[in-house]
């Protein structure tokens, strides 16, 4: 329990760091005031529209098949830790799993789900 | 030499037990100069990486490099961290503010959250965690978030293409990364840093593993985000993606946060595949977190060396070979490594 005190204390550590560095950062830095300053850049010509609206969905179906994978293998870490132990039941059961979620990996292959349209 | 820093931390605790101080006050205390004693490692790493970056970078292209502030311009980097720490944080008009200075705040804590249990030599771990590299590879994917954070609420067009190829490549190139390290995994049995460090005793991980080893190598540059898959920043097309907006400081912590990174890759890598702290030849005399650091070093001098050799790839190149050479490459090398452990454990018994 104690090592899960010292990792809380880390993280709040780290961002302890971060607050301290931009915080002396605001301390001591000049400030200056120009409209055109604060304006978003974008070549140097006045910004047109906001960057806040639609994006391909391309992004999203690479995200999906992330999701599908890396619960995958969130279940092949403990099946490796414990590898001797279950033995050749152990080892057809994985490669039944791994199987499975590579017939998985090969209709998003046939679908064109991977390729960059 | 060996155990000078094991030695130091132990006088430490001692002289704080014998204050007559609780236990909690006095493990607290510990780990709060673990903490620091990380931190200045981490920060004169980096500072030194960013250097070394500029360095082999002008000798790869026949140039100089920094040579003015300093002998051989050493303290180069140093001149840089001072001037952008005095130089304005411009948070534009149209961003989302609190978020926008949340980002270069947050950006180190999953790295330094990391940095605790990474074993730096022998004995010299500040939280040895059983499930070390579980933990190592699902906060160091953290940034992913924090980056993507800058480039949202910076609502700059650039900065939304970069950030949008900061969540596509760092999330495939995830897959691959642990599907490699499950190589190493099954050959261990142990999930503890240490320990897979103490199994390569007899032979590194790198003969046994050398698949995984490659898909790893090639997975943590994209991790980091460095040429030839630097799409995320792609200084000449998209302006440094998620970082346009960001000036002094802000900008700052992203960059240090990026060699942070670059360290934490080479450590992983040291420690999986080339056997850690662990002294090759019996050179035993040099002391194990020496030669920790001279592993690291070989590994990041490794991605230097690809960074100024290859020419940026195209996104759906890096998409197409990341899923379809990568990872049924990484699932290959599980099920090889499963028969023949397996092959291996039912002949000695």
């Amino acid at each position: 329990m104690s090592e899960w005190v010292g990792v809380a204390l880390f993280i709040v550590a780290g961002l302890a760091f971060g607050i301290v560095g931009i915080g002396v950062s605001f301390l001591v830095h000049p400030r200056s005031k120009n409209r055109y300053k604060l304006e978003t850049y974008e070549c140097g010509i006045p910004a047109e529209g906001s960057a806040w609206g639609r994006f391909r969905t391309q992004y999203f179906t690479f995200a999906l098949i992330f999701v599908i994978f890396d619960v995958e293998v969130i279940y092949l870490f403990p099946w490796a830790v414990s590898f001797v132990q279950l033995g050749l039941a152990g080892l057809i059961k994985m490669f039944i799993f791994i199987f499975i979620l590579v017939l998985g990996l090969w209709y998003a292959w046939k679908e064109g789900a991977l390729e960059w349209k | 030499m060996e155990n000078i820093f094991v030695n130091a931390a132990g006088g430490i605790r001692n002289l704080l037990e014998s204050a007559g101080l609780p236990s909690l006050v006095v493990d607290i205390s510990i780990m709060t100069t673990i903490f620091v004693a990380i931190l200045v490692f981490v920060l004169l790493n980096v500072l030194w990486l960013v250097y070394m970056e500029r360095k082999v970078s002008a000798y790869i292209q026949c140039r100089i490099g920094p040579n003015r502030v300093g002998p051989m311009g050493i303290f180069q980097t140093i001149a840089d961290t001072v001037k952008l720490i005095s130089k304005e944080i411009i948070i534009p008009k149209n961003t989302n503010k609190k978020l926008f200075l949340l980002a270069p705040v947050m950006i180190f804590m999953p790295p330094m959250a990391v940095f605790a249990v990474t074993p730096f030599g022998k004995g010299m771990v500040a939280l040895d965690l059983n499930i070390g590299v579980y933990y190592f590879v699902a906060l160091a994917s953290l940034s992913t978030v924090v980056i993507w954070m800058a480039g949202w609420t910076s609502n700059n067009k650039y900065s939304l293409l970069g950030s949008m190829r900061v969540v596509a490549q760092m999330v495939s190139y995830e897959v691959p990364l642990l599907l490699s390290i499950v190589g190493v995994v099954l050959l261990t049995g142990t999930m503890n840093l240490t320990g897979i460090i103490t199994a390569q005793q007899s032979v590194w991980m790198i003969f046994l593993q050398p698949v995984a080893f490659l898909i790893y190598l090639i997975a943590a540059v994209a991790e980091t985000n460095r040429t030839p898959f630097d799409l995320v920043e792609g200084e000449s097309e998209i302006i440094t993606g998620p970082f346009t907006e960001y000036s002094g400081m802000g900008f700052a912590f992203f960059f240090l946060a990026e060699y942070a990174n670059v360290l934490l890759v080479s450590m992983l890598a040291s420690i999986l595949f080339l056997g850690g702290w662990l002294a090759p030849f019996g050179l035993t005399f040099i002391p194990s977190w020496i030669w920790l650091l001279l592993k690291v070093y070989l590994v990041i001098f490794l991605l230097m060396w690809f960074r100024w050799t290859y020419p940026r790839t195209r996104i759906d190149q890096m998409m197409a070979f990341c899923w379809k050479v990568l990872v049924p490459l990484a699932i290959v090398n599980i099920f090889v490594t499963g028969i023949g452990k397996y092959l291996y454990e039912s002949v000695r018994w």
